[in-house]
Formats: structure tokens, sequence, C-alpha cells
């Protein structure tokens, strides 16, 4: 019999929940499945990283033809092509988090089923290597955007704010879709549909301004609108319009952000609730 | 060498009677732990279903898996919990290892707990088995670097050093539960939690394991195994819990755990054929054969070793001169195991006469083999011309059982090996 185990003292077991086990081991858990994940998909496949510049390159290439060449939203667009491209490398990310995220838990079945596993590691692992992936390609944006003649600016720095808005707006939405999944098979159906609508709802292809006005309070609603909206501002084209200008004021700017605070608020109560009985809904 | 509690402690205060259970403290608590799974009767798993049918009531029966169970297990000491399948085991493990949350009732816990649930430890099929390692290493509560240290180890226990690359998905199951143990083990946790790890597995691997519990157990580790291997129950475990359609049947001994477990599975598991007997009744009529426990209450089935203690009541069809009545017992394969044999008593005189009943009593040792058996009796009547006419009854079916055995009866013996100089 071992002495030291006669001083350890007994403690709670709470059961399953979000971040069961504990902060330090839910983020250790955190990083190796980020990483592990990340490692996969670039030393995996054959052709690693360029698979997963490659689809938003394509899309890019599509859209920047049928908007220059077709509808021609950008020609009165300054610097459109790069702004296009910025904005489908961050959207990319956005999508293919959430969307991935739905099926996660579930995917991690056995996992969930036979570990007490934080549930909330597995849904912020997808957006997280997604970040990583995210931040490859932005590299590859800022190489375009500096060949297309704009030059560095301090302002640059600010895009940190800008992604980690989105971060966590993606985090959240994964948290939602990954909880609710389990319980409702349909959730990744219609999440697939919300997260188009929001591709076409959130300017990206064209800019705010161009909305009509009877649009734009609507428009303006979408938590994600200001975040590219800064974003271009910060980035591409200091003399765009504002999420302030856009808006008409900060009141009506008020309504994106409290449904950004509501959509998070919602996550951390959804998976809170749902966690605990993850593994008995599988 | 290890001293077992012999006393019942449905009170936790008789838990305290163990020597080993006595000096050790608690390690897990588990105090009135409920759970109660809602099936639904039709499950509603898209929102469509719900919006389309917005009125129905979605019908959920309830299912009672844990009743109000309590009890102690103290450190260092090798728990079992045995039970049927569905009586709750797996989920008891569960809401040990944190998987489910019990609705009600407290668990406490110290210490470091590393469980091997379902026959794994949460294996990502896509990784490979150097990350789903590391992983697990983590989740049983060591540190990155820990896990990553421990590697090699995990492998070589496992056998699966040349595999370390590929994926679990291409492992074969053997190789899985291998990789899975190995990463329990190495985890080098205060309390392991095991789920029927026995159950699979080739014989080495079985004996493999075995050796492993031993070796922990010797060197401090508490461990919870869940099994039907009643013989690991006797031979490892130093006490156990019998579980019964959600409730604690029994804590303590595991000795009598085993035998309540046998108990409940097969002592009133049907089967047994005390239908009256079709034969040609031409020297007899059967009214009823019944075997009795100890107590004197019928039972269908009885524990090897338990005396078979016959109550068989007899109508002659006609008069019956000089009878002979044989109690013989045939094992499954129809292999006669033995026979009793008796007449009249000598004061109630020599022959029966046409409807007069004939009670055949009796209590017979019981060398049998755990395994199915059919009962029956021959009776026999002299003729005239002094040879026997003789009719065969089956009477019942009946079980014993308990620990498998090689051969058909246990014998006791002695058996004494010297070593002797050659001459």
């Amino acid at each position: 019999m071992s002495e030291d185990v006669s001083r350890l003292e007994l403690r709670e077991v709470r059961g399953p929940s979000a971040l069961g086990g504990g902060w330090r081991r839910s983020l250790e858990l955190l990083s190796l499945i980020a990483v592990t994940d990340f490692k996969r998909t670039y030393f995996g496949t054959a052709l690693g990283y360029v698979w997963s510049i490659a689809r938003p390159l394509m899309l890019f290439g599509v859209l920047l033809a049928v908007f220059t060449q077709v509808f021609r939203i950008g020609d009165d667009v300054p610097n459109y092509p790069v702004l296009l491209l910025f904005n489908i490398v961050l959207f990319s990310f956005f999508q293919e988090a959430t969307l991935t995220a739905v099926y996660s838990v579930v995917n991690q079945e056995s996992v969930v089923r036979k570990t007490q596993f934080p549930r909330l590691v597995i849904p912020v692992a997808v957006v997280v290597t997604g970040l990583f992936n995210l931040g490859l390609n932005l590299v590859v944006v800022f190489v375009f955007i500096l060949a297309w003649g704009i030059d560095p600016t301090w302002s640059w720095l600010l895009l940190t704010v800008t992604l980690t808005l989105l971060f966590v707006l993606t985090t959240a939405v994964s948290m939602i879709v990954s909880s609710l999944y389990p319980r409702f098979r349909d959730t990744a159906i219609i999440w697939g549909v919300a997260a188009t609508v929001l591709f076409y709802g959130t300017p990206l292809l064209y800019p705010a301004e161009v909305a009509p006005d009877s649009l734009q309070a609507v428009m303006q609603l979408n938590p994600l609108a200001p975040i590219f909206e800064l974003a271009r501002v910060w980035v591409i084209d200091p003399t765009a319009p504002g999420p302030l200008d856009l808006a008409g004021g900060g009141a009506a700017l008020a309504g994106a952000a409290a449904i950004y605070l509501a959509v998070c608020a919602f996550a951390v109560w959804i998976f809170n609730r749902e966690a605990p009985r993850i593994a008995e809904q599988l | 060498m290890h001293s077992r509690t012999t006393v019942d402690d449905e009170h936790p205060a008789a838990a305290l009677g163990g020597v080993a259970a006595g000096r050790s403290p608690v390690v897990i608590e588990a105090r009135g732990i409920e759970k109660t799974f809602r099936v639904p009767e039709h499950r509603m798993d898209t929102f469509k279903e719900r919006v389309t049918h917005p009125f129905t009531r979605v019908e959920y029966r309830e299912l009672r898996a844990l009743r109000d169970i309590s009890f102690d297990v103290h450190s260092g000491e090798f728990f079992g919990i045995v039970g049927q399948n569905g009586s709750g085991k797996s989920t008891l493990l569960k809401i040990l290892a944190s998987i489910y949350a019990a609705d009600a009732g407290r668990v406490r816990m110290a210490g470091r707990l590393a469980p091997f649930i379902e026959l794994g430890v949460g294996f990502n099929p896509e990784l490979t088995a150097r990350e789903n390692t590391v992983i697990n290493g983590v989740l049983m509560g060591l540190s990155k670097r820990e896990a990553r240290r421990r590697l090699d180890a995990v492998l070589e226990f496992a056998e699966l050093e040349e595999f370390v690359e590929l994926k679990l998905k291409n492992y074969s199951s053997g190789m899985m539960v291998r990789l899975a143990f190995a990463i329990m083990v190495q985890a080098e946790a205060d309390i392991m939690l095991i789920d029927e790890v026995l159950a699979v597995g080739d014989a080495a691997f079985v004996q493999r394991c075995m050796d492993v519990f031993e070796q922990k157990r010797r060197a401090g580790a508490t461990v919870v195994l869940v099994t039907h291997d009643m013989t690991a129950v006797q031979s490892m475990c130093d006490r156990a819990m019998v579980l019964d359609a959600g409730e604690v049947q029994y804590v303590g001994d595991a000795e009598q755990a085993a035998l309540q477990y046998y108990r409940l599975n097969f002592a009133h598991a049907g089967g047994a054929n005390t239908d009256v007997a079709t034969v040609p009744d031409f020297n007899a009529r059967l009214l009823h054969a019944r075997l009795l426990d100890e107590a004197g209450d019928p039972v269908d089935n009885i524990a090897a070793g338990q005396p078979l203690i016959l109550d068989v009541l007899l109508e002659a069809r006609r008069e019956l001169l000089a009878p002979r009545f044989v109690i013989h017992v045939a094992n499954a394969e129809g292999v006669l195991v033995f026979g009793v044999v008796t007449t009249l008593e000598k004061s109630k005189g020599d022959r029966v006469t046409e409807g007069e009943h004939v009670r055949l009593s009796g209590r017979i040792e019981n060398p049998l083999a755990p395994g199915r058996y059919a009962i029956g009796c021959w009776v026999g009547r002299d003729r005239s011309t002094g040879d026997m006419a003789v009719q065969g009854l089956r009477l019942f079916d009946f079980l014993v059982y308990g620990n498998p055995r090689d051969g058909v009866v246990s014998v006791e013996g002695e058996l004494r090996a010297t070593p002797e100089a050659t001459p």
C-alpha cells in the first residue's frame, strides 16, 4: 500500500463538462489536437498546403471573373481584386471551421464515449486548426496585397482585433452547432444553408456601401458585417466607409454588437447545458 | 496473502471489518447515485419532426439504470463489480469515469484515474498510434511532456513498436486493445477503472492483464474491475459488489459476491423442466418432482456443491411388487453420471397397491461440475418370473452453477508430489 495515496484527499467527481479536468489539461489537449490536425493536413497529403490555399484561390478566381467581367461591381471599388481575395480568405475560415465543427463531436464519438475528454476542446480545436490555416493563407494574401501596390501601414496591426472578433464569433457558432448536432441531426443542413446566406449577406463580394439604404439597416445587424468592414478600412482601403458610417450611427451598430454578444452568451449557455449529456446522445 | 473482508458491508460501519479495508483510506466514495435514461418511444431526431408534429408529446420510457448506489473502495483494494447484462454496471463505471453525469448522488475520489471503458480508451481512428497515445496520456492526467516520454514504454508494453506511425483505423481489434491497455497501465494512475478487458483477447493477453493487475495491486494501486468472469473475481478481487437491475444486491467478500451473482443468474432463470413426464406410465405416474434447497424451498437450479434435495411423488398404476426406485442424473451429453437406488422401507411391506402414492425424498451429495443436468427416475417392479419391468420417468432438468471445472464431477482428493533421488 503506497503511502502517498493516503494523503490524497477525496475530491468531488463532477461528471463530464465543457472543461472537464481543468483548464490546464484542456489547453494541453487543445494544442495537441489542433497541432496534430494541422500537421495532418499539411504532411498527410501529397500536395499538403497547396490544397488548403487552392480552394480559396479558385473561388477567388471564379468570383473575380464574374464580378469584374460580368457584373462589373468591382470597377468602382478601389483595389477590388485584393479586397475580394482578402474577404474570401477570412470568410473561408469562418465557414470551413463552423461547417467542420458541426460534425466534430459526433466524429470524436469514441473519445467522447470512453473518456472524460473536455467536450469544449473538440469544437474549439477545429477552430484553432482553421486559424493556423488562416494564418498561412493570410501570408499569401499579404503577398498579393503588396504586389498590388498597397503600402503597409500601422493600421495593419489592427487586423489582430478583427481576427480576434472573428475567432470568437466562429468559436461561438461552432460551439452552438456542435452541441446541437448530436440531438438534432439536421443542424448540419440548416447551418449549411445559413452559412451560404451569410456568404452573400455579408459584404464580401461587394462593398457594403452599394447596398440600398432600405437593406442597409438589416445588413448591419449581421455581426459579421462590421468585422469585414473594419478589416477593409484597416488593411485595404483607409478611405472606405467604416461600420459607423454604414450603420448610420452607434445606435444602429449596437444592434450588431448585441447580436454578437448574444450569440456568444447563447453558445456558452447551450454548450454547458449539453456537455454533460453529450455522451448519452451519441 | 490478502485478507478478505468477511463482513457484509451493507452498512458502511461494517465495511471496516476487513483488515485491508480497515487500514487504508477510502479512495472512491459513492453515495446514492441515481441514473435514469429517458428513452424516447419515437425518437425525434430532426427539427422537422418537431415542427411538423408540434403537439405530439414525445413519449419517454424511463429506464432507471441505477438506483441509490452507495459503496466505498479503499486504497490498494481490488474491487469487482459484477452483474448481468443491463444491471447498470457499465453505466456506473461511466459515472465514476466522468463520462456520464449522475442524476443524483455524489461521487468523491482521491487520486488520478485511468479508465478503460468498452474495450478501449477513446481512440481517434484517424490519428496514428503515437498521436493517440500522447493524447490519451494527457487525458489520464499526465503532462504533455510526460506523455511523450512514456510513449516508448507504452509501445513496448503493447508490442507495437513497428506500428507507431500507423493510423488506428488500420489496427486490428486485438492491436487496439493491447495499445489501449498499455496506455492505461503506463499512465500509472492511482485508480484504474476497467470494464470487461478479460472478455476479449487471447489467453496470453488475458494472462498478461492478470499479471499486470497483480503487479499494480502490489504497487498499491486501486483497481475497479467490471467483469462477468467469476473466476477472476474470486481469484483477484478483495471485495466485490453485485448489481442487479440497477440496485446493489451485495457488497463484500468476493466469494460471496460470486455466489450471489450465480444465484441471480441461474436460480430462477427458468429453463427448468418441471412438466410432468409424458412417458407411458405403466408402472407409476409422476405427480410432482421438485428440487429443494437446504431451506426446503423449491429451486430451479442449484449451486455447485450444494446437496440435491429431492421431493418426488409417484402414484402406482398397478400393483408394484418389491419395487425399486432409481434416481439417476445424466449430463447434457446424455451420459449417466450416477444413480441412487432405493426400495420400499421394510416396515411398510414389500408392495404398493394400485393408486397408492409413493414419496421419494432424499438428500444426495452433489459432486456435479457446473452445467446442465437431467434427473430421472426408474421405477421397476418384480415380475412373477423374477425379472424386472422397468419404466423410466423424466423428472426435470436443472443447472448446477459455479465456476467452470474440468471434468464431469468434482471430487475431494489429496495429491502429493515428492522429489525422489534417482538411484
